[in-house]
């Protein structure tokens, strides 16, 4: 582009200056709070069949929730995050997508993970960083990931996933291949530099990528008004030159709807797309956090009044598609699971000593081995000081 | 075989990873049409196409983070950051992210397909932020391999073995060399080990170690003491991270001392890990203090370059010292 043919808008001639108001961003809503599809709503491709099974994982992704924060309380599990009153951002984000695509989570998005059909057994491994683990017990709970479903490892450091989404989607076109990578975070991660990074990166160099911001109005403590003065997040993927939609991220059918097309046009065009979910973190930020001491019960008290799996669950009843008695034994049954499972995961060993060295590289180097060498040394000596590992190597 | 200098066998290598290899990928600020600020990529996105050699906005976070991503996808990534003073803003991505990648996720996802190559060191009048050694951070961040060849023969070998290699690897190109230093290079394809320093010189009375440019002053240094019957062993350590101990001790355990010379400040600099580690292994060996001559702990000046840098008169009197001790 030449500097002549740089500015292709109107020209004028008294200083005009611009704001934010100038750019008005609607808000996709498409299922109301009693289950009811707005007149002329543009319903996604959905049937009784995908219906059933995105409710599924809602359902069992707040069973899931509740149980952990139990046995966090309980003192069994070290860290739990839910993701109470989200949950239709993960689950239906991840209901758009083929399987092929890939995922990437910030830390709030399982419902994506339990979409894909992450095994319960997985997750409790994962939670317990036991020896089953797939992650091998490295990471603190939540940090899931896996190769087989195409969801990328969760890290805890904000955004670095948002330029990686963006060259593992360019990786994707080059291949040729049916494939985008979808990539979610929070609007707090949002003013990192790496959105930023992320986001120019994918419009200039063209990579399939779907960027999902779960706007719930908090980072930890901090409301979204000392986030940023701009108009959400929306607003500036139309600055990079990126087609931007937002939505009401408690609507699964919006949700749907969004992604689907979101998905269609990334892999026809091979550009990015960004969708600004709107919606609120019922829950705390983390069981290490209590949100009692920046907000009010009344605020929280509106937004449940929102629940996004009891919009779907309204709208499946008027489709006759479900009831309160398939609602119960469905829960109940969720329940008997879960509680289950974290029975059994916690009993499974720790890892095997020797996998605090393998990973670090392909091969573990000279030093590594000779440093876990030590290591067995010393804890063969004082075996009481170290439980888990003693005498099991 | 040709003459050629550092750049050509860098550019060289590059060619042969991206001929053998249709995923791989060059990319960074002015590496596409234009070659390069230093036109290490000269003429491969002619060869290779747009796709695959490209610029990219100016963003070192963005560059090293779509790196990331674009190698744990399977493609390998060869991402060049255009002076290693400028790699800092990228410092999360590789120490958090690239690092550990691979022990994070239980080898569920790696990004071993990773090469981040980027100009380094001094003596071209650059001052602060043109010049720097920053080896010794990455030093401290186990899942890296950090490489730092020291002429056109190492660097084309010693980076068609860091693209190959199945793990992230820092690549310093000693930026004083890249035209300066001209030597023979096979045409055709070869590779050297990493994590293998390489005796330069044998010699029984002292040993230097070094690495990138700075083994031209050491070597310098050597020839000056040999002047004075001081038969100096010259070690190219090459490889950073992670490095190759046995070879060094070897040597030490032989010549009773040892003088380690790099460009980096002397305060927790990468001679300082050695240092500790060889009078570890070789206490009983050892005839006198292990020597560090090293830049002052400043920020790299540009007017007093000369006096700041460690060159071969600094290192001949610690040598000088090191045997009369």
């Amino acid at each position: 582009m030449s500097t002549e043919l740089y500015n292709d808008g109107p020209v004028v001639h008294q200083a005009t200056f611009i704001d934010g108001t100038s750019v008005e961003i609607p808000e996709l809503r498409i299922l109301d709070q009693d289950g009811i599809t707005y007149p002329g709503a543009d319903l996604p491709d959905i049937d009784q069949a995908l219906a059933t099974k995105i409710y599924h994982s809602l359902a069992f992704h707040r069973v899931l929730d509740e149980r952990m924060v139990a046995s966090q309380r309980q003192g069994r599990l070290s860290f739990y995050m839910t993701a109470l009153g989200e949950e239709a951002t993960s689950v239906g984000g991840a209901a758009g997508l083929k399987p092929q695509d890939m995922i990437m989570m910030q830390y709030r998005e399982q419902g994506a993970l339990i979409y894909r059909g992450f095994d319960l057994e997985d997750l409790m491994n994962q939670l317990f960083s036991n020896a089953g683990d797939l992650g091998k017990g490295r990471q603190m709970p939540i940090h899931y990931g896996s190769k087989a479903l195409n969801c990328m490892t969760v890290s805890s450091p904000l955004a670095t996933q948002i330029p990686q989404a963006t060259g593992y989607a360019y990786g994707q076109k080059l291949q040729g291949a049916d494939a985008v990578t979808i990539c979610y975070f929070g609007e707090g991660a949002a003013s990192e530099g790496d959105f930023h990074a992320g986001l120019n990166m994918a419009a200039v160099q063209e990579a399939p990528v779907i960027f999902f911001c779960r706007n719930n109005g908090y980072a930890i403590s901090t409301p979204s008004d000392e986030q940023f003065k701009g108009n959400g997040i929306a607003s500036r993927g139309v600055g990079y030159g990126i087609k931007t939609i937002r939505i009401d991220g408690n609507d699964i059918l919006a949700v749907l709807k969004a992604t689907q097309i979101a998905r269609a046009y990334a892999v026809k065009e091979s550009k990015p797309v960004l969708i600004e979910a709107m919606s609120y973190r019922l829950g705390a930020h983390s069981t290490s956090d209590d949100p009692s001491g920046y907000r009010t019960k009344e605020e929280e008290a509106k937004w449940q009044s929102h629940d996004p799996i009891l919009r779907m669950k309204n709208w499946l009843i008027k489709q006759n598609w479900w009831d309160e008695a398939q609602e119960t034994t469905l829960f109940e049954k969720y329940r008997e699971e879960v509680l289950a499972a974290v029975k059994v995961a916690e009993k499974i060993d720790k890892p095997h000593i020797d996998t605090m060295i393998t990973d670090v590289y392909d091969v573990p180097s000279a030093q590594l081995q000779a440093q876990l060498e030590e290591v067995k040394a010393h804890v063969n000596k004082y075996p009481e000081a170290y439980p888990f590992t003693a005498g099991k190597f | 075989m040709a003459q050629i200098n550092l750049l050509q066998a860098i550019n060289s290598a590059l060619d042969i990873a991206m001929a053998e290899n249709k995923s791989t990928v060059c990319f960074g600020e002015d590496v596409g049409h234009f070659g390069g600020v230093f036109r290490a990529t000269s003429g491969l996105q002619e060869k290779y196409g747009k796709a695959r050699c490209f610029n990219t906005p100016l963003v070192e976070q963005g560059i090293i983070g779509f790196a990331n991503g674009l190698a744990a996808q399977g493609s390998v990534a060869i991402a060049e950051i255009q002076f290693a003073d400028y790699i800092f803003p990228a410092f999360d991505q590789i120490v958090n992210e690239a690092a550990k990648f691979r022990y994070r996720s239980g080898n569920e996802f790696n990004v071993g397909k990773l090469t981040i190559r980027s100009p380094y060191g001094g003596g071209i009048a650059g001052g602060l932020y043109h010049s720097q050694s920053p080896e010794a951070y990455f030093a401290h961040t186990p899942g890296l391999k950090v490489v730092i060849p020291r002429n056109p023969y190492q660097a084309k070998g010693l980076l068609l073995a860091s693209i190959r290699d199945d793990n992230p690897v820092i690549f310093f190109e000693p930026k004083r060399l890249y035209r300066a230093s001209v030597g023979e290079v096979p045409e055709e394809d070869y590779q050297l080990p990493l994590g293998k320093a390489e005796v330069v010189q044998t010699g029984t009375d002292i040993t230097l170690l070094a690495w990138g440019a700075q083994m031209e002053i050491i070597e310098k240094a050597a020839q000056m003491a040999s002047n004075d019957g001081i038969s100096c062993e010259v070690v190219d350590l090459r490889t950073i991270l992670p490095w190759d101990i046995e070879t060094i001790s070897n040597s030490v355990m032989k010549t009773g001392r040892l003088l380690i010379s790099q460009e980096a400040p002397l305060t927790a600099g990468f001679a300082s890990e050695i240092a500790a580690t060889i009078q570890s292994e070789c206490f009983l060996h050892l005839e006198s203090p292990i020597a560090r001559v090293c830049g002052l702990d400043t920020p790299y000046p540009l007017a007093l370059e000369k006096e700041y840098v460690s060159d071969h008169l600094k290192v001949y009197e610690a040598i000088i010292k090191s045997v009369n001790f």
